[in-house]
C-alpha cells in the first residue's frame, strides 16, 4: 500500500517534534527512516499508526485521504506498528496474545488459532511454541510474534521502530530476510533506526531526520559519511583503537563454575590485566549475564576462585566486591540502575560515601552540577531520572560510579543510544582504562565488541571460548562462533 | 461424631463461605482490570445493614439484595471515579471508604437492631438432594449457595476462556498494549470495578438475610470478612477457582475450630478461633512458594529430571499480580 504523509506538523509544548514532514513510501519498498535519538522519527511513526494525532497535515493511503484516530483504526486500515518494546502481554501465553483484541465470538477457538498461527509462521521459518508464555521468549521471538500478529490482522504497511535493538545477530538476519520477503509480496515496510549499517544494508531508500525535520532522502548506493553528515549536521569519526595495559594482573578467575537452574557454565579461567577491555559476545541468554553477575558478586559460583589484585573474593558478599572496587552497570537502567522518581542530585547523594546523618544539600548540588557538566548530561540537578533520554540516563549511571574503580562490568553499555552518544560514552570509558580500570562488557553489536575490546570471549549455550585477540578476529569469525560453530 | 453431623457441617461450610466467595470474586474482577477496591470490608457491613433494612421494611428479599448490589456498586463507583478520573491513590480512597462505610453501617443501622427479618429459605434440589453424601453437602442449600457455585464457574470461564475475559486480563496486565488492540481501557476499568463492587455488595445481604440472619450492630460479627476477601483475592492468584478454594479452606478451618474445641480442652478456645487465619496464610504461602529465589537454588541441586518436573509444577502454581494493578492509565 502506498503511504503519503503530507505537511505533517506536531508540537509537544515548545518542542516542534515534526516540522512540515513530507514523505512518500511506495508499496513493495523498504523505506529507512534514519536519525539520532529525539530527531522526530518515532513521533511521525506514532502519528501514522494512530497512537497520537498530528496538529496539522494529511495522510493518504493509496491516494485516499484518511483520518487515523487510534491504533485500532490504523490496523483496520492496514497499518501495523511494531514498537521498540514489543507491545504484548508478557505473562500470558502466545495464543492468548494473538487472541486479545481480535474480533469474533464469545468463545474463541484456540485450536483453530494455533493451527492458523503455525501455518503462518512456517511461511517465514519461525518456530514459536504457541503455548509458551511470552515472558519466556527472547526479544527477537517477541518481535516475530508481533509481526505475525500484525500480518494476521491484515497489515499491508508494517512500521518497525528500532527493531534491531536487543536481538541477536542471527535473529537480525532472519528479521531482514522476513522484511525482504514481505516487501516482495507488495507490503510497504518502514524501518526506523539510528543504526547506520542496518539501514544501509536493508533499505531501498533512506529518509534522514534531524531535530524534527526531514533533512534529506537518499537512494542507494549509500555513502556512509554522507548519511552521518545528514544525521548530525557534521562528520563524526570513530576514534583510533588504543590499548591501555598498565600492570600485569588485576582480576583473576580460576576454574570458576556457575550454575543457574537453566544454565551451567563450567570451568572458566580468565586473567584480566589493568586497563584491559574484555568483550563478551554471544546470543542473548548464553550465559554472559550470569558471568557478569558472578564477577560482580551477585551470583555465587559453585566452584572455583575469584581474585582481584591478589585479594580473595570467593564466596564474599556483594558488599565486599563493591569495596574491592568492582562496579556493575546493568542493562535495565530504570529497573536496576536508577531509581525512578528521584532527581539527579538525590542519585548522586545516594551514590557518594556518606558523612554524618544530615544531607549537605549545597555540597550535593555543587557535585551534581559538576558531574552534569563533566558527563555532558542534558538535564538539571532537579530533573528526575525518568525524564532523561536513554543516552542521558546512561551518562548519569556512569557519572555515579565511584572513583577509582578497579573493574567495571557493563551490560550493553550503549544499547539504544545513537552513534554520537555511544562514541562519547566509550571515550569516557577508555579514559578510565588509562587510569588502570579493567572493563568487561556485553553487547549484541559485534562491531562494538571488535572496536572496543582487547580480547573477546564468546558464549554459546553455557560454553565459553578461550579469549580471542580482537585485532586478529573478524566479524565473520565471531558470527560463526556465536552460532555455535567451533565449540 | 456421626457422619450425618459431619456432612451437615460441611454443607454449613459451603453455605457460610458463599458471601466470601462473592466478595472475593468481585474483587478479583476489579483487580484483574487494574483497580484495587480496598473498601470491601465497609461495603460488606454497609450492604449487610442496608439489605436487611430494606428487606425488613418492604418485606421483600429481592429488594434487599437489590439494595446491596446498588450500594456496593455505588461505593465502587467512588473508588473508580477518584482513581481513574481524578487519578488519586486507590489505596487511600479505598481505605477511607472502608472505615466510613463501616461506621455509617453501625450508625444508620441503629433503628433496625435486633429486628426480626425475612430469611432466604432453603431450597433442596429435587432428585439431586437425595444422592447420598453429595446431596446433603451440595444440594440441600439455599439459592444463594447455588448462585455462588455458578458464579465460581461462570467467572472462571469468562476470565480465561472468552474474548472479553482475555481483554480484561490484558487491561490489568499492560493497558498500553490493550489500548493499541482497541480497548477503551478506562471505560472497561469503570465497568469491572462497579461490577466487582456489586458482587461484593451482594455479600452483605447474604450474611444478614441468610448466613448470620439479622442485624446486631457491632456484634453482628461481620467486621473483618472484607479484609479476608482481599487477602483471598491475592492468595487466590486473581483466579476464581483458587480464590474459591481459599474461601472454602477458611470456612473449613473455622468450622474445625468450633468442632474440635470440646475434644481439645487444654487449648484455650481463643487459639482455635484465631488459628484459621495463620493456617490459611501458611497454606496459601506454600502454594505460592515458587516465587522465592531460594527455591530456585534448592531446585538447582536436584537431579535433572526431578528438577524439571518440580519446576513445572511450581511454575503452574505460581501467580503474579496484574502488572498494572493500582497504576492509572493515560494514553499520551
Amino acid at each position: 500500500m502506498k503511504v503519503e504523509l503530507i505537511h505533517i506538523h506536531k508540537h509537544f509544548g515548545a518542542v516542534h517534534a515534526n516540522n512540515d514532514i513530507n514523505l512518500t513510501v511506495e508499496s513493495g519498498k523498504i523505506q529507512g527512516i534514519l536519525g539520532e535519538n529525539g530527531a522526530g522519527k518515532s513521533t511521525l511513526m506514532k502519528i501514522l499508526s494512530g497512537y497520537i494525532q498530528a496538529d496539522s497535515g494529511e495522510i493518504r493511503l493509496d491516494g485516499t485521504p484518511v483520518k487515523i484516530s487510534s491504533p485500532s483504526d490504523a490496523i483496520r486500515m492496514g497499518i501495523g506498528m511494531l514498537h521498540q518494546d514489543p507491545l504484548d502481554f508478557p505473562p500470558m501465553r502466545v495464543v492468548d496474545n494473538l487472541l486479545i483484541g481480535q474480533d469474533g465470538g464469545l468463545f474463541p477457538n484456540r485450536r483453530e488459532v494455533v493451527r492458523a498461527f503455525n501455518e503462518l509462521q512456517s511461511q517465514f521459518g519461525f518456530s514459536i511454541d504457541p503455548y509458551a508464555y511470552v515472558d519466556t521468549l527472547t526479544v527477537g521471538e517477541r518481535q516475530q510474534l508481533e509481526i505475525l500478529r500484525l500480518l494476521w490482522l491484515g497489515a499491508r504497511v508494517l512500521i518497525l521502530d528500532e527493531p534491531t535493538t536487543g536481538i541477536s545477530a542471527s535473529q537480525k538476519e532472519k528479521l531482514f530476510e522476513t522484511l525482504r520477503k514481505l516487501a516482495a509480496q507488495g507490503m510497504s515496510v518502514i524501518f526506523v533506526s539510528h543504526k547506520l549499517e542496518d539501514v544501509e544494508f536493508l533499505c531501498d531508500r533512506i529518509a534522514v531526520f534531524r531535530k524534527g525535520e526531514l533533512v534529506g532522502e537518499v537512494d542507494p548506493p549509500y555513502v556512509t559519511d554522507e548519511l552521518v553528515k545528514l544525521m548530525f549536521g557534521r562528520v563524526i569519526s570513530l576514534e583510533e583503537k588504543r590499548r591501555y595495559e598498565t600492570c600485569d594482573v588485576s582480576f583473576h578467575l580460576d576454574h570458576v563454575t556457575i550454575e543457574d537452574y537453566r544454565l551451567q557454565i563450567r570451568d572458566i579461567n580468565l586473567t584480566v590485566s589493568c586497563g584491559e577491555v574484555i568483550g563478551l559476545a554471544g546470543m542473548e541468554g548464553s550465559g554472559q549475564v550470569q558471568f557478569l553477575r558472578t564477577c560482580a558478586g551477585l551470583i555465587r559460583p559453585v566452584a572455583g576462585e575469584i581474585n582481584l589484585g591478589g585479594r580473595r573474593l570467593t564466596g564474599k558478599p556483594y558488599r565486599a566486591f563493591l569495596e574491592a572496587g568492582i562496579a556493575y552497570v546493568p542493562a535495565s537502567r530504570m529497573e536496576e540502575g536508577l531509581i525512578p522518581g528521584l532527581s539527579l542530585t538525590e542519585h548522586f547523594i545516594l551514590a557518594e560515601e556518606q558523612n554524618g546523618f544530615f544531607i549537605n544539600f549545597d555540597k550535593a548540588l555543587a557535585t551534581t552540577r559538576q558531574r552534569i557538566e563533566d558527563f555532558n548530561i542534558k538535564g538539571t540537578p532537579v530533573s528526575t531520572v525518568e525524564s532523561l533520554s536513554g543516552g542521558n540516563q546512561q551518562r548519569a549511571l556512569l557519572a555515579m560510579l565511584r572513583q577509582p574503580v578497579n573493574l567495571l562490568l557493563l551490560e550493553h553499555p550503549t544499547r539504544g543510544l545513537d552513534i554520537e552518544s555511544a562514541i562519547w560514552i566509550w571515550g569516557k570509558l577508555k579514559e578510565r582504562c588509562k587510569q588502570g580500570t579493567s572493563i568487561i562488557f556485553t553487547s549484541a553489536d559485534l562491531e562494538e565488541i571488535l572496536q572496543y575490546s582487547d580480547r573477546i570471549l564468546v558464549f554459546y549455550g553455557g560454553k565459553v571460548s578461550p579469549p580471542l585477540d580482537a585485532e586478529s578476529t573478524t566479524v565473520e569469525q565471531l558470527g560463526q562462533l556465536i552460532g555455535g560453530k567451533g565449540f | 461424631m456421626d457422619t450425618q453431623i459431619i456432612l451437615i457441617g460441611l454443607a454449613g461450610v459451603l453455605a457460610s463461605s458463599a458471601p466470601i466467595v462473592f466478595a472475593t470474586i468481585g474483587e478479583t474482577f476489579a483487580e484483574r482490570s487494574g483497580v484495587i477496591n480496598l473498601s470491601l470490608n465497609g461495603t460488606i457491613l454497609l450492604t449487610a445493614m442496608a439489605g436487611f433494612a430494606v428487606a425488613v421494611t418492604t418485606n421483600s428479599l429481592f429488594l434487599g439484595f437489590l439494595a446491596g448490589a446498588f450500594i456496593g456498586g455505588l461505593v465502587a463507583l467512588i473508588v473508580a471515579f477518584s482513581s481513574i478520573t481524578l487519578k488519586q491513590s486507590q489505596v487511600a480512597v479505598g481505605f477511607i471508604l472502608a472505615l466510613t462505610c463501616r461506621d455509617l453501617a453501625y450508625y444508620l443501622g441503629n433503628p433496625f437492631m435486633g429486628l426480626q427479618g425475612p430469611r432466604v429459605p432453603s431450597l433442596p434440589i429435587p432428585g439431586l438432594a437425595d444422592i447420598p453424601i453429595i446431596g446433603v453437602i451440595f444440594f440441600q442449600q439455599d439459592v444463594l449457595v447455588y448462585a455462588s457455585f455458578l458464579l465460581i464457574i461462570v467467572s472462571y470461564v469468562f476470565i480465561f476462556k472468552t474474548r472479553p475475559g482475555l481483554m480484561l486480563q490484558g487491561i490489568g496486565e499492560k493497558p498500553a498494549t490493550a489500548f493499541v488492540r482497541g480497548a477503551n481501557v478506562n471505560r472497561m476499568r469503570y465497568f469491572y470495578t462497579v461490577l466487582g463492587g456489586m458482587l461484593a455488595g451482594l455479600a452483605g445481604p447474604m450474611f444478614s438475610l441468610s448466613v448470620k440472619a439479622g442485624w446486631k450492630g457491632t456484634i453482628s460479627g461481620l467486621d473483618g470478612f472484607g479484609w479476608i476477601a482481599l487477602a483471598l483475592t491475592i492468595f487466590g492468584g486473581w483466579n476464581p477457582l483458587r480464590a474459591a478454594f481459599g474461601a472454602y479452606l477458611f470456612g473449613l478451618l473455622q468450622w474445625l475450630g468450633l468442632v474440635l474445641q470440646p475434644s481439645l480442652p487444654n487449648i484455650p478456645s481463643q487459639v482455635l478461633q484465631v488459628a484459621p487465619f495463620p493456617l490459611m496464610i501458611l497454606t496459601l504461602l506454600l502454594v505460592n512458594i515458587g516465587n522465592a529465589e531460594w527455591v530456585d537454588r534448592t531446585l538447582a541441586a536436584l537431579p535433572e529430571k526431578t528438577r524439571k518436573g518440580l519446576a513445572n509444577v511450581l511454575r503452574a502454581l505460581r501467580t503474579s499480580p496484574p502488572a498494572s494493578l493500582g497504576v492509572p492509565f493515560e494514553n499520551e
